[in-house]
């Protein structure tokens, strides 16, 4: 017992100051979910195979609706979207006061996104 | 003296989730637990009507957040059953290493709880320190920490690159030595053998008789672990099932501790044998028929019954989680021990509610 409380006394501590030391993020992270509204045909796939019902996509007005608080990030619209723009970031949802969907049109200017880096 | 009844849960300071039992006590004597639930049940199976057989994956990983990755498993083979695809050989593989990997975790877990539920609180850190490891593994291989997502009808929507495999290994390292540096500590140590061993005894013939699943049923002496049913890429992974013959809660802590170093083996075999090739085969068409399969999940057996009609809605979804099947045992275990004993004894059984009500 001594021993371990000596080795306690020099090991390094096993927690991590958070906020002010972040662990950077994995690059598989599926953080907040994004949609790329340049490349984006609002063809409605995302929504149609979106196990949470998070995604409605109307295709005459070109609105692309998203609830980020029903999305359970599992990444289904990600691996169906034929256009390839939706992507998740590998940030969390920040903390909000107020729940307000995310509506996109072909007019906003969206989020580009990333170029995928090294597998 | 007189019996007194006196309500455990479903609110108390040791259960993770809402559980009731009616304890009639005499002095401080149990000589009857009488379990209530239905507290946290969701109605999940009926969803089959409104989600299609895909989004179902995501659903029934939803069943128990902890062992989330065998659900999805089981279902996905379930539905591959009926529409006769094979998957592939690395597909299999990438399964078994997730599934194993959910053991470590799941168990990790429990042993913190189980510590907890004693009053070892500096040990339910280390073991909370240890799991978060195989959390890091999660997150960097499937995007999710808990709730992984990995599986699809028809293989893994994931997959594992060298340095991944690499950087795993090494992380498995550590796991293991950081381990078996708190393995005399959990098992060989005064005061824990004090509160465990000799409470919550289940016999063997009990355990038998009463339907115990998992650890719970090896705790006993009783070989039996339903991953020797070689499902996925068991058959080319040996194993041994981890048996202790106490039957009390000292011996359920064994089975789950040492199971944990097996499942680290596990999933180091598994890395060095994971053959190359395509992770997921082409889906086409509708389940039609039924089915029903089982799979070993950290507490124990879990049993799918499936019935399609050829539609995108299945007919029928039943679960049966281990959980359930250890109720009746922890009935047989609770009479007998003192109050004092029973947050320890009910944990011993790793009661996972949310499985059990879905």
């Amino acid at each position: 017992m001594i021993r371990t409380v000596f080795k306690n006394f020099v090991s390094p501590r096993a927690t991590r100051p958070y906020p002010i030391e972040v662990r950077p993020a994995f690059e598989h992270t599926r953080g907040e979910l994004e949609n790329d509204v340049s490349g984006c045909t609002f063809c409605g796939v995302c929504a149609k195979k979106c196990p949470s019902a998070c995604i409605t996509v109307n295709r005459k007005e070109k609105t692309w609706r998203l609830d980020p608080f029903s999305c359970v990030y599992c990444g289904i619209c990600v691996d169906a979207c034929p256009g390839e723009c939706l992507f998740h970031t590998t940030d969390h949802k920040k903390v909000v006061l107020h729940k307000i969907p995310v509506v996109l049109t072909k007019e906003d200017p969206g989020l580009e996104k990333p170029e995928p880096g090294p597998a | 003296m007189s019996n007194t009844i006196l309500p455990f849960g479903p609110q108390h300071p040791v259960l993770p989730e809402p559980i009731h039992l009616s304890l009639t006590v005499e002095d401080e004597v149990v000589r009857q637990a009488v379990p209530a639930l239905g507290y946290v049940h969701r109605g999940l199976e009926m969803l089959t009507r409104k989600k299609d057989f895909h989004q179902m994956i995501q659903v029934v990983e939803r069943v128990c957040g902890i062992c989330s990755m065998m659900h999805a498993m089981c279902y996905c083979r379930g539905i591959e059953t009926l529409m006769d695809i094979e998957v592939p050989r690395r597909a299999q593989f990438l399964r078994v290493i997730w599934s194993e990997l959910h053991r470590i975790h799941s168990h990790l877990l429990w042993l913190g709880l189980y510590a907890d539920s004693f009053g070892f609180e500096s040990v339910f850190m280390q073991f909370w320190k240890i799991r978060e490891r195989i959390m890091d593994i999660n997150e960097a291989t499937a995007g999710n920490r808990v709730i992984v997502s990995v599986n699809r009808v028809g293989g893994v929507r994931r997959d594992l690159s060298p340095s991944q495999c690499w950087w795993i290994g090494e992380q498995l390292d550590e796991v293991e030595t950081e381990l078996k540096a708190i393995e005399s500590t959990m098992l060989d140590n005064y005061t824990v053998k004090k509160r465990t061993v000799g409470k919550g005894v289940l016999t063997k013939e009990d355990a038998w008789e009463l339907g115990a699943a998992g650890p719970t049923l090896r705790g006993s002496g009783i070989a039996r672990d339903m991953r020797e049913l070689k499902y996925e890429a068991l058959d080319e992974l040996e194993f041994e099932p981890v048996v202790e013959t106490g039957g009390d809660a000292y011996a359920r802590g064994a089975v789950r501790f040492k199971e944990t170093l097996q499942s680290i083996d596990l999933v180091r075999r598994a890395m060095a044998r994971l053959p190359g090739g395509e992770t997921a085969a082409k889906v086409k068409g509708k389940p039609e028929g039924e089915t029903a399969l089982r799979v070993e999940q950290p507490r124990g057996e879990c049993m799918y019954y499936i019935k399609a009609d050829g539609s995108r809605f299945l007919d029928r979804l039943r679960i049966r989680t281990p959980t359930f099947a250890n109720i009746p045992p922890l009935t047989a275990m609770l009479p007998g021990i003192e109050l004092a004993d029973v947050p320890v004894v009910v944990l011993s059984i790793d009661p996972c509610i949310s499985c059990t009500e879905r």
